[in-house]
C-alpha cells in the first residue's frame, strides 16, 4: 500500500531506515540541531517546537529516558494516525528511534488508542522484523552502546489521554487525569523519567528531516509554520480522506482539492477546534492562523450548525475527565442554554452568560479539552448570527 | 501507594488464571484490559484481586475501571458492537443504523441482549469520520454502513 500516496515531506520518497543510518553517522549533537534548525512543531495540535522538546530531554540528567509516541488519536473528525500507522508504521517507529537516539532514551512506547486495536498484530510484526534487522535492541546497527526497544501499550476508550500528562497518568495504572504543569515531561514524564512524548505525525516527518535537511524542510510551509501537514478530510464532500498539504494552504484550496461543492461552514481542529464561515475561507491551515491537529469537517448549506454544536458538546460532556469544575460544571451549562437557543428561548442576557461563562472555562480550566470545549459553539454564535433568533426577553 | 511485587503472580478465580509479571502498578490496565476480554467485565472479585496483587486499595481499581470506557462493571455481550457517534457519523445517517442494529437485535442501544450475546452500544469518534457512518465490531473497525450490512452483520454474529 506505501507510496501509492503524494505529498510533499511525509508522503515523498524515502528509503527506509536511511534516516536512522544517517543519524548514527553524523550523531547526537547534529540530529538535535537538524531537528531544531528544521523549526517543527508538534503535529498532535499544541504546536509545541519539537527541537525544543527534544533539547530539554537531551539535557535532563538520569539514566532513565523514555519515548512515547502518542497515537492516542480521539478528536473527532482526525484518522491521519489510522493511515500513518496502517501504511507507514516503519516510519513512525524510525522516528521514535532517532529520537531515542538524539535523546539517550532505552525504552520506547507506542500508546495505541483502543480502537486501534486490529492494527496490533501488523504493528507487532513490523517490530519483530525490525529487531531481527538490528533496528531494535542492543547495538542497533552496530553503534556500540545504543540500545532502544519499543512495546505497545493500548489505551481503553479515554478521549483525555491524548493529552500527554494524562497519557502518562493511564501509563502508569491511573484515571487519566491531567497533571498540573510544570514539571513537564521532558524531565518528569513516565515514572518520574525524563520523556518525550510526540504525536504519531511528528515522528513521521522526523527520518525525512534529518535525511534531506532543515533547509529542505523549511522550503515548505510558512515563515512561522514549516514543513507539512497532514489533514483528515470529511463531512460533505466528494473525496474525503488524509492529505499532505504545505502549510499556508487555504481553506479554499482545500475544498478544491476535495471537491466540496456548497459548502456553508468548516469545521477546523474538530470538536475543540473553531467553525469557520465562508467570508474566512481565504485562511490558511498555519499554527499562526488555522492551527489544527488535522481534523476539518465540511458541512454544506442544509446542515444546522446549532446541532453540530450541540453533538460536539455531547462529546466533551461525555470525555471530560471530571477533575475540575470548570470542565465539570461548565459544559452541562453550555448544553442547557444552546437547547435555549434551538427552542427560541433564549434571551441576549444567556448569549452574554454563554460567553462569560466560555471565558472561564477556557482561563481556569485545567487541560486543552476543557480550554476549548467552548470554542466551536463561540465561533459558531459569532460567526454564523443567522443559524439562531433570540426571544424577545 | 506503589507497592512493588517483586515475584510474578498468578490470579484465579478457578476458572481464569490472569498472571501478572512484574507486578507493578503501570500492569493495571493491560491486566484490567485482559480480564475485560476473558470475562467479558470486571467483577468486584477480581477488582480486590488485583488490587491485593499489586498491594493499592480496592477502590484505586475501582476508580480505573470506572473511568475508562472500555472497562466496565457490569457484564456485556461476547459481542460488542459500538456505533461512532461523532458528527460526521450523525451526517451521514447514523440514527437509521442504529435503528436497524436496535431492530434486528431486538434491543435498545446500550442494552445486551437476553442471552449475553451481543451488546449494542455507542461510542465517541474511532477515526473512520471518512468512512461514516462507521462502527466498531468486536475491535475491527468497519465503516460505510447501510441498513442491508447492518443485517449481515448481526447474522454473523448471531450465529
Amino acid at each position: 500500500m506505501e507510496k501509492s500516496r503524494k505529498g510533499p515531506i511525509i508522503f515523498s520518497t524515502i528509503k527506509p531506515f536511511a534516516g536512522l543510518k544517517e543519524s548514527l553517522k553524523i550523531g547526537r549533537s547534529e540530529v538535535l540541531d537538524q531537528v531544531r534548525n528544521s523549526n517543527i512543531r508538534g503535529r498532535g495540535g499544541a504546536g509545541f517546537p519539537t527541537g525544543v522538546k527534544w533539547n530539554l530531554t537531551a539535557t535532563a540528567t538520569d539514566n532513565k529516558k523514555y519515548v512515547i509516541c502518542n497515537a492516542d488519536e480521539g478528536e473527532p473528525g482526525t484518522f491521519k494516525d489510522r493511515v500513518l500507522l496502517g501504511e507507514y508504521a516503519k516510519l513512525v517507529f524510525e522516528g521514535m528511534v532517532i529520537c531515542a537516539f538524539a535523546v539517550g532514551a532505552d525504552e520506547g512506547i507506542l500508546y495505541l488508542r483502543g480502537e486501534y486495536i486490529s492494527f496490533l498484530p501488523e504493528l507487532d510484526k513490523t517490530l519483530n522484523q525490525m529487531r531481527k534487522d538490528n533496528l531494535l535492541g542492543e547495538n542497533i546497527l552496530s553503534k556500540k552502546g545504543f540500545n532502544f526497544d519499543i512495546k505497545i501499550r493500548l489505551g481503553v476508550g479515554a478521549y483525555v489521554c491524548g493529552e500527554e500528562t494524562s497519557l502518562i497518568e493511564s501509563l502508569e495504572g491511573h484515571r487519566g487525569e491531567p497533571r498540573n504543569k510544570p514539571p513537564f515531561p521532558t524531565n518528569t514524564g513516565f515514572n518520574g523519567h525524563p520523556t518525550v512524548i510526540n504525536n504519531v505525525e511528528t515522528f513521521a516527518a522526523i527520518a525525512h528531516v534529518v535525511l534531506k535537511g532543515a533547509t529542505w524542510f523549511k522550503s515548505f510551509g510558512t515563515d512561522k509554520s514549516s514543513g507539512s501537514k497532514l489533514i483528515s478530510v470529511s463531512g460533505d464532500c466528494r473525496k474525503p480522506g488524509v492529505y499532505e498539504i504545505p502549510f499556508g494552504t487555504t481553506l479554499k484550496k482545500v475544498l478544491k482539492m476535495v471537491d466540496a461543492k456548497d459548502t456553508k461552514a468548516v469545521q477546523v481542529g474538530g470538536a475543540s477546534g473553531t467553525c469557520v464561515s465562508k467570508k474566512d475561507f481565504k485562511r490558511m491551515i498555519a499554527f499562526e492562523d488555522l492551527s489544527t491537529g488535522g481534523s476539518i469537517i465540511i458541512f454544506n448549506q442544509k446542515r444546522n450548525l446549532l446541532d453540530v454544536a450541540e453533538n460536539f458538546l455531547n462529546f466533551f460532556a461525555e470525555e471530560s475527565c471530571g477533575q475540575c469544575t470548570p470542565c465539570r460544571e461548565g459544559i452541562p451549562v453550555l448544553i442547557e442554554k444552546l437547547k435555549k437557543i434551538k427552542n427560541i428561548k433564549a434571551t441576549k442576557g444567556d448569549i452574554e452568560d454563554i460567553f462569560s461563562l466560555a471565558e472561564t472555562m477556557q482561563l481556569a480550566s485545567k487541560c486543552g479539552l476543557g480550554q476549548t470545549a467552548s470554542d466551536a459553539l463561540i465561533s459558531i454564535l459569532n460567526s454564523f448570527k443567522k443559524e439562531y433568533t433570540l426571544a424577545k426577553s | 501507594m506503589d507497592k512493588l511485587c517483586s515475584v510474578p503472580k498468578t490470579i484465579t478465580d478457578g476458572k481464569t488464571n490472569v498472571t501478572i509479571c512484574d507486578a507493578k502498578r503501570s500492569q493495571l490496565i493491560p491486566v484490567l484490559r485482559k480480564i475485560q476480554e476473558k470475562e467479558g467485565y470486571i467483577s468486584n472479585r477480581k477488582m480486590q484481586e488485583v488490587a491485593f496483587s499489586l498491594g493499592i486499595h480496592p477502590v484505586e481499581v475501582y476508580s480505573v475501571v470506572t473511568f475508562y470506557s472500555f472497562l466496565t462493571i457490569e457484564k456485556k455481550g461476547k459481542h460488542i458492537i459500538r456505533i461512532s457517534n461523532c458528527i460526521t457519523a450523525d451526517m451521514a445517517g447514523a440514527k437509521k443504523i442504529i435503528k436497524t442494529f436496535e431492530k434486528e437485535l431486538g434491543i435498545k442501544l446500550g442494552e445486551t441482549t437476553k442471552d449475553k450475546k451481543i451488546s449494542l452500544e455507542e461510542t465517541s469518534c474511532i477515526g473512520m469520520c471518512d468512512q461514516s457512518p462507521a462502527a466498531l465490531i468486536d475491535g475491527k473497525l468497519v465503516g460505510k454502513l447501510t441498513p442491508q450490512k447492518v443485517k449481515n452483520i448481526v447474522k454473523e454474529l448471531k450465529k
